[in-house]
């Protein structure tokens, strides 16, 4: 399951990739057709994460929001393979906002959806091997560890997600927030992304969001989280 | 014992259920008497620490809380600028005819109202993440203009907020769910022009009523 789940999010990062920096090139026109972004099927039924997220909740937030954003995208980047096409560089750059947000929400959704899974289907637990030990490491126990990440989940302010991130330069883990769909990249690799948008809890937990916070761990595919970090 | 200001939720000036069918009586509950009241008690508590870490002489703590406090405090003000500009569909307040001096220096600036409308949800919808649309005067200039805030950014103190919407989630998802295009489109149904033109024509002062000092800080 797992080897699928990453080609999907190795995909929908080079899509950024190969669409982001390349301006100049008419080749990039036809990248873009080549790689248009599409909504990845869920490795699990919407209602499968239940009780720490209802089916509903899971439905609209893959079915509509997860497809609004990889629909912006691909709408976005052809805009930008026609700016390029054209050698519009003030056009190219206006585009990056777009690109950024719509390619960003394609991406953190991609990865959050693999870095669940059902209770009954190895969610939840704990983290073993190199995962476990970095995680002591770092925060001294798993416990702790998981109150940090629940602190800075309920420290966004406004839209945004929190990730368990790998430095790539030192190796060393870490916890870190980002805002709207600020995507993980550059100098940290994501590991586990948890969505603190409003739209990912609201339906069942309303203004209760730490209740959320604290269910989220019943559902955490560590397995995932633990091939990220290889 | 303490001499720090304490804030208090405002009363909302209709029923829970008094926007419906355009906001419904669920979320006008929640958003106001949870997620107003939320903003309002961790203001006070940010300031009673800041008040604190002030009397000890820790400068360091005191500068670290201005974040949070500018985020609540943002919270408090804008969600109690909502209230105000919002009156029931049925009310006589919702007629833009309300408003005349304002409507004619939007139709002035725009074309027409409806004009303005479509501007005005452009930019809600165009928001990446939670935050608010406004209709704003250049104090300067004098020219209206329609603009954005991030999360619970207040409208710049250059500028006197005359009409504003709150575009998080929250706002709109129990009852439209991911189409804010169509809370956008409902929210004009109850929309208080009498308040915005009484905003328009007065003081930046009258505006901010009570809370014209909290916004002075920020
Ligand atoms: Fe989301
Ligand atoms: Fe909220
Ligand atoms: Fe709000």
């Amino acid at each position: 399951m797992s080897a699928t789940l990453l080609r999907t999010s190795t995909a929908a990062r080079s899509v950024l990739r190969s669409g982001a920096p390349k301006r100049a090139a008419s080749a990039a026109a036809t990248t873009f057709v080549r790689g248009k972004a599409t909504l990845p099927d869920l490795p699990y039924d919407y209602g499968a994460l239940e009780p720490s997220i209802s089916g509903k909740i899971m439905e609209l937030h893959h079915k509509n929001h997860h497809q609004t954003y990889v629909n912006s995208f691909n709408a976005a980047s052809e805009q930008l393979a026609e700016a390029g096409a054209k050698g519009d560089v003030a056009a190219s750059v206006a585009l990056q906002p777009l690109i950024n947000f719509h390619g960003g929400g394609h991406i953190n959704h991609s990865l959050f959806w693999e870095n669940l899974a059902p209770s009954k289907n190895g969610g939840g637990g704990e983290p073993s091997g190199a995962l476990k030990s970095a995680i002591e490491t770092n925060y001294g126990s798993f416990d702790a560890f998981k109150g940090k990440f629940n602190t800075a989940l309920a420290g966004i302010q406004g839209s945004g997600w929190a990730w368990l991130v790998k430095d790539n330069e030192t190796g060393q883990i870490g916890i870190r927030t980002y805002a709207n769909q600020d995507p993980v990249v550059g100098k940290f690799t994501p590991l586990l992304g948890v969505d603190a948008w409003e739209h990912a809890y609201y339906l069942q937990y309303q203004n209760r969001k730490a209740e959320y916070f604290g269910a989220i761990w019943d559902v955490i595919n560590w397995k995932t989280v633990e091939s990220r970090l290889k | 014992m303490s001499s720090v200001a304490k804030y208090t939720l405002p009363a909302l000036p209709y029923a829970y259920d008094a926007l419906e069918p355009h906001i419904s009586k669920e979320i006008m509950t929640l958003h106001h008497s949870k997620h107003h009241q939320t903003y309002i008690t961790n203001l006070n508590n940010f300031l009673q620490t800041q008040s604190t870490a002030s009397l000890a002489g820790d400068l360091i703590k005191q500068l670290s809380l201005q974040q949070a406090i500018n985020f609540h405090a943002g919270g408090h003000i804008n969600h109690t600028l909502f209230w105000e500009n919002l009156a029931p569909a049925s009310s006589s307040s919702t007629s833009p005819d309300c408003a005349p001096k304002l409507v004619a220096a939007i139709n002035t600036r725009w074309g027409d109202l409806s004009t303005f409308q479509q501007k005005f949800n452009t930019a809600l919808l165009s928001l990446k993440g939670s935050g608010w649309g406004w209709l704003v005067q250049d104090l300067e200039s004098g020219a209206l203009e329609v603009i954005t805030s991030r999360d619970q950014d207040v409208v710049p103190a250059t500028k006197k907020p005359l009409l504003g919407v709150d575009f998080w989630e929250h706002a709109y998802y129990l009852q439209y769910l991911n189409d804010k295009a169509a809370y956008a489109v409902g929210i004009w149904k109850v929309v208080n022009w009498k308040i915005v033109e009484k905003r328009f024509t007065g003081s930046t002062d009258i505006v901010f009523g009570s809370l014209v000092g909290l916004k002075a800080g920020l």
